[in-house]
């Protein structure tokens, strides 16, 4: 075999059978379930008479709809009730291990996983949620699917696929004063846009990449998708494995030698093929922030919003022009002269417990401006909330002004009670700022947790205090 | 699954790019457990004035006649003429069943991004892709011509006027052969990985031996 991509090793590890119509069938080893998008499933497997084909394979937890706050009354929606209850129904049905609502171990899919382990390297993942490339982060063949998608999961363990073709995109040298994962993620989806890296499966690499956690690296892979992409990887490496030991679902004790072995060929090899290559500077990216309702419609936190104007795409100018109408702002606006009213930190994109201390640290002996009218802390999963409260966080949070929430998705996409209003100018660390995400009408500036948290005690101002 | 042969029907041009799912289908009618019911909220941020909801009677709210897909002229619309990216965003397969919910059966765009276009095909939707010029090329000749018709033939891999329109169109589409197959037939696709579960059970006892850890309760 020639030299081969992170992503070929993935995909050639897993093919059960090559179809002669140049699809392929590939083994899942992971599914990760939550209420929104399986209901649909169980119920076809039922009016099939099907059954699933491995339980232990999947694992569910409610993220979309659950309450952040007064969890004691339950779910107040009836609409979201129901649907909470019938992923607690097919999972008791089914014997496939839930984390409920009252479970401490219960938050976002994406934070979960990782967290408990069921999240390896080496591995084929897939839920029924875009973010799902976050799990890439370790080395994880990990994306996307659709409800059917998902019942084929459930009942064949097995998805009917085509291979995308091969991405990389590197960055390197120092980051610059401010400057986080999720800026880089932002500085590279403003590079590629949005459909970049559709048809693609994107490999991270370079120094900087390298030089991030396995939160940090999260934080890039969760945003492939943001740049089209399905699947956004980085390759297994001694962060990624110093961070899988020992948690609920890693390999135990006798098998974890040969886990370990197993793990380390997933890289790319030297001169292995990619039918694309990004490279970027980290010496040319500042702190991001996004002014437009796309999340490729990125800038530099020290420059002005740009000028339709100088677009000489007919289509891309119609677009920056609805959403400068959508945003209510102005060509050649300074971006750090705009006040938000909203602050959200949290989401699968940033709310693991770095993204968490990060907040605090800005946030520590300040306090929440009187013009934002809400400044929501959302942990990523109640083990990160547990282990924030053992450091003091919340305490740093509240004493701030900061509202101190249960974990969920929560404010990124406004599916439960935590909404913007129409008009209200939102800081937010999740990864959309499509019109209406996160509420009808709001108006969402994509930032880092620093960012975000600076926003909140500087009068709302988008801006980055750097220590 | 519904199978998809051939359509004649009406293009709806949504002049628009980066058309994302959130806006295709609004993540509060992602609450239902259903898989049907979504066509009158499809778009519906665009679509209507006031914020929608599960349970409104969606004939009694007020319409913004402005948005393309509430001009009388594109009533019964079955094709839908879009911009690059189409589909962008959430998984959410929602948003293909909100689209044939309200009749569409067909989606003619110069890019998809991939969720959306991989679970078209799992609902008897048909995504067409088309070089940006041909597209633009339909949009003009749909918006100059009130009533304009095409016939979208997958059998044959073409679209197609209709005899006596004021314009000529004939244009030829790429489809993966599996794809077509699915759609053709109206296939079920886990019945069809179902007809290989002796190769999972073998690929499963290798990898019982390399990941031995993959397989521990």
């Amino acid at each position: 075999m020639g030299a081969r991509t992170l992503y070929d090793k993935l995909w050639d590890s897993h093919v059960v059978r090559e179809n002669d119509d140049g699809t392929s069938l590939l083994y899942i080893d992971r599914q990760l379930i939550h209420e929104v998008t399986s209901p649909q499933a169980f119920e076809g497997l039922r009016i099939a008479n099907r059954t699933p084909w491995n339980l232990s394979a999947n694992l569910a937890t409610p993220d979309h709809n659950v309450p952040t706050n007064n969890r004691e009354q339950g779910i107040i929606d009836p609409i979201a009730r129901l649907q909470v209850e019938t992923l607690n129904n097919n999972c008791d049905y089914y014997h496939i291990t839930e984390f409920k609502m009252d479970d401490i171990r219960q938050g976002i899919v994406h934070v979960i996983s990782p967290e408990q382990g069921a999240t390896l390297p080496g591995m084929t993942l897939v839920c029924g949620d875009s973010h799902t490339s976050t799990h890439g982060a370790f080395g994880t063949l990990a994306f996307g699917i659709g409800t059917s998608e998902v019942e084929h999961v459930l009942v064949t363990q097995c998805l009917i696929q085509k291979k995308s073709k091969n991405m990389l995109v590197q960055v390197n040298g120092q980051l610059n004063p401010g400057v986080t994962a999720k800026d880089i993620i932002l500085a590279i989806i403003g590079e590629i846009g949005t459909a970049g890296g559709t048809g693609y499966a994107i490999e991270f690499a370079g120094d900087t990449i390298r030089s991030f956690s396995m939160e940090g690296r999260m934080t890039i892979s969760n945003m492939a998708i943001e740049a089209g992409a399905r699947a956004g990887m980085i390759a297994v490496d001694t962060t990624t494995i110093d961070y899988v030991k020992n948690r609920p679902y890693s390999p135990k004790a006798e098998h974890w030698e040969q886990a370990v072995e197993y793990w380390t060929g997933f890289h790319s090899d030297a001169d292995a093929h990619f039918d694309k290559v990004i490279s970027l500077d980290a010496k040319d990216i500042k702190p991001q922030v996004t002014w437009g309702t796309s999340p490729e419609m990125t800038m530099a936190i020290d420059e002005v919003i740009p000028d339709p104007a100088d677009e000489s795409d007919p289509v891309k100018q119609a677009g920056m022009e609805a959403a400068l109408n959508y945003m209510g702002l102005t060509a050649g606006t300074p971006i750090n002269e705009v006040a938000v009213d909203v602050v959200f930190i949290g989401s699968c994109t940033n709310s693991r417990i770095e993204d968490m201390r990060a907040a605090a640290d800005v946030a520590k002996g300040n306090k929440v401006a009187a013009n934002v009218k809400q400044a929501l802390v959302v942990p990523g999963s109640g083990l990160i909330k547990q282990q924030a409260e053992q450091e003091g966080l919340d305490k740093i949070f509240i004493d701030a002004g900061f509202e101190w929430r249960e974990p969920g998705c929560s404010m990124c996409l406004a599916m439960n009670a935590d909404r913007l209003e129409p008009q209200q100018r939102c800081a937010s660390t999740s990864n959309r700022n499509f019109e209406g995400r996160q509420g009808q009408g709001g108006r969402t500036h994509l930032v880092s947790p620093e960012m975000a948290a600076a926003a909140a005690i500087k009068k709302g101002i988008l801006s980055i205090l750097i220590n | 699954m519904e199978k998809f042969t051939k359509i004649t029907a009406i293009a709806l041009p949504l002049d628009r790019a980066n058309v994302d799912t959130d806006a295709i289908i609004p993540k509060q009618f992602l609450k239902s457990i259903k898989r049907s019911g979504f066509g009158p909220n499809l778009f519906d941020e665009w679509r209507y004035l006031d914020q929608g909801e599960p349970g409104m009677d969606n004939s009694k709210r007020p319409v913004n006649t402005d948005f393309v897909l509430n001009q009388p002229r594109y009533a019964g619309a079955e094709i839908l003429l879009a911009r690059d990216n189409f589909g962008c965003g959430s998984s959410r397969e929602h948003a293909p069943w909100a689209l044939e919910d309200f009749g569409i059966r067909v989606i003619i765009a110069p890019g998809f991004a991939d969720i959306f276009y991989n679970n078209c095909f799992k609902n008897g939707l048909l995504p067409i892709i088309l070089p940006e010029e041909t597209v633009e090329h339909l949009f003009n000749v749909v918006e100059a011509n009130e009533g304009f018709q095409l016939t979208v033939d997958l059998e044959q891999q073409k679209i197609i006027s209709v005899q006596s329109s004021a314009v000529d169109i004939n244009i030829d589409f790429e489809l993966d052969k599996f794809r077509r197959q699915c759609l053709l037939e109206g296939l079920d696709e886990i019945g069809l990985t179902l007809e290989h579960a002796d190769e999972i059970r073998q690929y499963e006892a290798r990898k019982k031996d390399i990941t031995p850890w993959l397989f521990q309760d």
